[in-house]
């Protein structure tokens, strides 16, 4: 392979579909035109646990312009059920192995119960109202304090990917050769994903041929899962999701309404447009879980770990064993010799929880990243240098070196830009007027996702000199199409606008959905494959042409800048190439195989947060005043797509930290707050100055351009450092996300 | 939504002829909270009649010192004008603390004071809840009720007033005048919103078909010295937990003149009388203002989830009356350029 010269990559290049999306152009999966198009609206259970009785349709079936109305009576059965299985797997991927409307019972509230088609969305929506449903009801259980006492320890959570137990040495001895302990109970809310486009399927069929728009992170996963559903061919499936308006894991798994759109379409035998409302978004796409962990730390004096007991309670769905992985990094990213992780699960009356931004690390490390700052408090050790006292080299689970880290630089040039040293570490020392002045640190971790399938990609030159590249991943708000492009544009050697790369259908070669912060890295090294050997392709032919100025060069020695490729003082444009012989376009396949599962390396990005917050003791408002984190994401390929990111990433752990909270109400099994007024998320006034530090490390493990990936560590460690800085505020330790008013009066 | 039709009215006697002469008539004003009840069925009107065209907009300074303020003024027209502004900030205030930018350049000043409660289980249109559906019972006493009332409850409805200015409007005896199927009639604001009583739908004295046409703050020279202090989890877009609209006049380190209201914690926007009564002729102090505010808050009936609101409340009572006596005005801000303390 010859070396590219990279221009393009590391360049702060703007979006390449920024003026589509703010020209309206750019047309999502619920704003495709087609001709006589009906509407689906998806009936939702009123109750929590029970049956459904009888549902009335005669009503609703009388209205004008209503086209069926689908039950379980009516709703085709499924062809087959496919298992829990991570979307990155690259396999089918639904969110839960419970498909609705296959029998009478009820597990969860909002759980679809009927399907009403009409031909405009207001009259599908007034003829649901129109059903009489009947429920036989029993009481629910969905809250840690109702299933407390049902508890069990699963063999595997997170479909099957992850032990229920994690140990290393003997946790109870390491706590007795501690000379302190710190130990507390964390609890975290349950949050819903709530990005701005809500889910959304246009299904359309021609004979036995589907087509389907969908809003997802990975079109084939739609695709498989759909197929496996309906019993349908993948060669007569083809989904196209060229965008998603934001997703944060509740677009990453393939749930019920892509597959109920086909059905419903299938049914009235018209083209139909399935979106959830906002408050089906709460019970339809699966959520992060209420939970609380405990947390035991051990530790010598001088501050070195000896112990690190992590265990986990969390509801689960009635069909499946899901947690997020919050036990997961707590076990690697600290030297420490005595380890013991534990999830336990109750079955509860809600849907399967499924992957949210950070799953489990952004829960896991705020519980782990408070109780060392409490050990820092404890032994009166800044709490950078307790960090630094108990850091590791390797991956303190499997003894394996980190493919790369950055972690030391990310501590200490965040420090630096932060303003950390001096820190007088006294609880409430810092006043402002009524406000009380604190700062807090954590550190950051995510690790680089494994995965399991070649990822591909296909480069297409013309004769004028511009390119294609393509892979079927969608761009859901990251900016892949944007960093794909430049990875293209220095694999060939072209300028980026001449540069185009096309994306989010089943038609192109296939990529894994883009989730676990691996977009970046799989889909740039399929892209990096593709052009690369597209190049390597086009030189080849050049000096082995009589008729090429290059004929005869070594192709090592030939470099390409701006479509011109050169050796010495020799040179041939790829479009004279191509021209000369008669070529309208040439193409290269690409692909790349991930890294072995059994590499002698683990790999895990890493970072760390900082933050200094207000706190109006008396009023109990905390605000925060600004935000530092330093991340070592390996390559970055556009610094102003991953700062944005990473920017993101830290806004929404200032979200989780003070205000994301469903609430459940325990008697009747439904989310009290499903809307966006009621459900809170940060807005702009909440937003300090957030800096973001890019510190670049090489890696040569992960995947040929080294990206590790700033999808999801921008918010590991924000709402940590926030509850951190909170008690050296004020000196009081709240335990419990997000941190409300009452928690500090 | 159920299927419904719509009027545009031109002039104001029609409107109030077409709403009062059917039941299943509605106004349409803003329409920033109506349209989204109207989605979640939880408003069943036949028709709307759409007021926008009527003569009702101005927003004009009294000659004796007050204001005179149109039905469908606009939330940011009224915040923004400089007559509010100079003899009223209190108002302003509590105008650009509500809602969004984008509510505000549409919502009414009318429909504002008429505004529905947020309490989730009167909007999911599933729950019992006696406001909604008389007499199905309250879900809000045992359910989720963080954000609900701790004055002016009772064992049928807890749900707060949301409204923001409505709070410094009955801080200030403003008044409502309306037209109706009778006539002109004038309401004191005071008795414009309804406790709950046994009857939590009835929120207001108005007849089916009777119009806000005007709101009238008359003149009070102690609210060119006031303050909206707004308590709430996010720095903007969000109801009050608790707020406090306060004017104060010291003259020789003695109290002369004092109001506040209370809002986010209360059924009705809540005039603190029993406070007022206790700081007039008070000194200016601490202490004082705490005995105000516990005396105001004396009844208050919280449930486990809100009781924090009690002492809250107290606390921004406190805070308001301090930053008023010392000059702090809206109080420190936590950043440059962002934020007051609510």
């Amino acid at each position: 392979m010859t070396a590219t010269i990279p221009s393009a990559i590391g360049q702060p290049l703007d979006r390449v579909d920024g003026p589509a999306k703010v020209s309206g152009s750019a047309r999502y999966s619920a704003e495709i035109p087609l001709p006589a198009m009906a509407y689906a609206y998806v009936v939702g259970s009123r109750i929590a646990a029970g049956r459904v009785t009888g549902i009335d349709t005669s009503a609703a079936l009388a209205e004008e312009g209503v086209l069926a109305v689908l039950t379980q009576q009516t709703l085709p059965k499924i062809a087959e059920q496919p298992p829990l299985v991570p979307s990155l797997a690259g396999t089918a991927a639904p969110g839960q192995t419970f498909f609705p409307m296959q029998d009478d019972t009820v597990h969860y509230a909002g759980q679809p119960i009927a399907l009403v088609v009409a031909d405009t969305w207001e009259r599908a929506q007034y003829a649901a109202r129109l059903l009489r449903v009947s429920y036989a009801e029993t009481p629910p259980v969905t809250t840690l304090d109702q299933g407390r006492d049902l508890s069990y320890e699963p063999e595997r959570i997170f479909g099957g990917w992850i032990p229920g137990r994690i140990e290393r040495g003997n946790v109870e001895a390491g706590l007795r050769e501690a000379d302190v302990r710190v130990e507390g109970t964390y609890t975290y809310a349950a949050n819903n994903h709530n990005p701005i486009e809500p889910s959304c399927t246009t299904a359309q069929w021609d004979g036995d041929n589907l087509l389907l728009y969908d809003a997802t992170q990975g079109v084939n996963a739609t695709q498989m899962t759909v197929s496996r559903l309906l019993g349908v061919p993948m060669s007569k499936i083809r989904v196209i999701g060229h965008y998603a308006g934001g997703s944060f894991g509740c677009k990453a798994m393939i749930h019920a309404h892509p597959t109920l759109a086909a059905m419903a379409a299938r049914a009235v035998g018209r083209p139909v447009k399935l979106v959830l409302t906002r408050e089906q978004m709460f019970t339809s796409v699966g959520h992060r879980e209420e939970q609380e962990q405990h947390l035991t730390l051990g530790a010598t004096r001088d501050g070195r770990l000896t112990a690190i007991r992590h265990h986990k309670l969390s509801p689960t769905s009635h069909f499946d064993d899901w947690a997020e992985p919050s036990v997961g990094v707590s076990s690697q990213i600290y030297a420490c010799p005595h380890y013991e992780g534990v999830y336990r699960l109750f079955r509860a009356n809600t849907m399967t929880p499924t992957f949210m931004r950070a799953p489990g690390e952004a829960s896991g490390m705020y519980a782990l990243e408070c109780a060392l700052d409490e050990l820092a408090h404890e032994l009166g050790i800044d709490p950078i240098e307790l960090r630094l006292r108990n850091h590791t080299d390797v991956d303190a689970m499997t003894g394996l070196p980190w493919s790369s880290s950055g972690l030391k630089e990310c501590y200490e040039r965040g420090a630096q830009r932060f303003g950390w040293a001096g820190r007088d570490p006294r609880p409430g020392s810092r006043r402002d007027g009524n406000w009380l002045i604190g700062t807090g640190m954590a550190t950051a971790c995510y690790p680089v996702a494994p995965l399991a399938n070649p990822q591909r990609a296909r480069a297409r030159l013309y004769a004028d000199g511009t390119a294609v590249v393509q892979a079927a991943t969608p761009d859901f708000g990251t900016g892949v199409a944007t960093v794909m492009t430049q990875v293209a544009a220095d694999g060939l050697g072209l300028s980026v606008d001449r540069c185009r790369f096309e994306n989010g259908d089943t038609d192109l070669p296939n990529i894994a959905a883009a989730v676990g912060s691996a977009g970046a890295g799989m889909i740039s090294a399929a892209v990096h494959s593709a052009a690369t050997a597209l190049r390597s392709q086009l030189i080849r032919s050049a000096v082995g042409d009589p008729g090429s100025p290059l004929h005869g060069a070594d192709p090592v020695d030939v470099v390409v800048r701006d479509g011109v490729m050169t050796a010495g003082t020799a040179s041939e444009s790829y479009s004279d190439l191509l021209r000369r012989t008669f070529q309208p376009d040439v193409e290269a396949a690409g692909q790349w195989n991930p890294p072995a599962h059994d590499i002698p390396y683990a790999t895990m990005t890493f970072g760390a947060q900082f933050a200094e917050v207000a706190v109006d003791a008396e009023l109990g408002l905390v605000r925060v005043r600004r935000m530092t984190g330093a991340f070592a994401p390996g390559r970055v390929l556009n610094p102003k797509t991953a700062r944005s990111q990473l920017m993101g990433g830290m806004l929404w752990g200032l979200g989780q930290a003070l205000l994301e909270a469903n609430h459940m109400q325990p008697d009747t099994g439904r989310w009290v707050n499903a809307s966006l007024g009621e459900y809170l998320v940060p807005v702009n006034a909440d937003a300090p100055d957030v800096d973001v530090e890019l510190i670049e490390v090489e890696d040569d493990i992960v995947n040929p351009l080294g990206v590790k990936g700033v999808g999801e560590i921008g918010q590991v460690g924000a709402a940590a450092a926030i509850a951190n800085a909170v008690h050296h505020a004020t000196g009081r330790r709240v335990r419990k996300l997000p941190i409300m008013i009452e928690d500090l009066l | 939504m159920r299927p419904i039709t719509y009027l545009r009215a031109t002039d104001t006697a029609t409107a109030v002829a077409a709403v009062s002469t059917d039941p299943t008539s509605d106004f349409l004003a803003g329409g920033t909270t109506e349209v989204d009840l109207l989605r979640q069925d939880v408003l069943n009107p036949r028709r709307l009649v759409d007021i926008n065209d009527l003569p009702l907009a101005g927003i004009e300074g009294t000659p004796e010192g007050g204001l005179r303020i149109g039905a469908l003024a606009r939330m940011s027209e009224v915040a923004a004008a400089p007559v509010v502004r100079e003899r009223f900030p209190l108002i302003a205030q509590a105008l650009e603390l509500g809602a969004s930018a984008q509510l505000r350049n549409m919502a009414s000043m009318g429909g504002n004071l008429l505004q529905r409660v947020r309490c989730s289980y009167f909007r999911d249109a599933e729950s019992p809840c006696n406001k909604r559906d008389p007499g199905t019972g309250c879900s809000a006493i045992e359910g989720f009720s963080r954000g609900h009332a701790v004055l002016g409850t009772s064992e049928h409805c807890i749900a707060t007033h949301p409204s923001d200015v409505a709070v410094a409007l009955v801080a200030l005896d403003a008044r409502v005048h309306t037209l109706g199927p009778n006539g002109e009639r004038t309401h004191a604001i005071d008795d414009f919103f309804l406790l709950p009583g046994d009857s939590p739908h009835r929120e207001h004295p108005l007849e089916h078909g009777e119009l806000i046409t005007a709101i009238e703050v008359p003149a009070a020279p102690v609210a060119r010295h006031s303050l909206y202090l707004k308590v709430r989890d996010r720095e903007s877009y969000e109801f009050a937990l608790v707020s406090v609209a306060a004017a104060l006049s010291v003259m020789d380190g003695t109290i002369a003149e004092v109001r506040v209201a209370l809002g986010g914690v209360a059924t009705k926007p809540w005039r603190a009388r029993r406070a007022e009564d206790f700081l007039v002729g008070a000194t200016v102090r601490r202490d004082d203002f705490a005995m105000a505010a516990r005396v105001e808050l004396a009844d208050a009936r919280p449930t486990p989830m809100n009781a924090f609101k009690v002492e809250l409340a107290q606390r921004a009572i406190i805070r308001a009356l301090d930053m008023l006596s010392d000059g702090t005005g809206t109080g420190p801000a936590p950043r440059p350029g962002i934020g007051s303390p609510s």
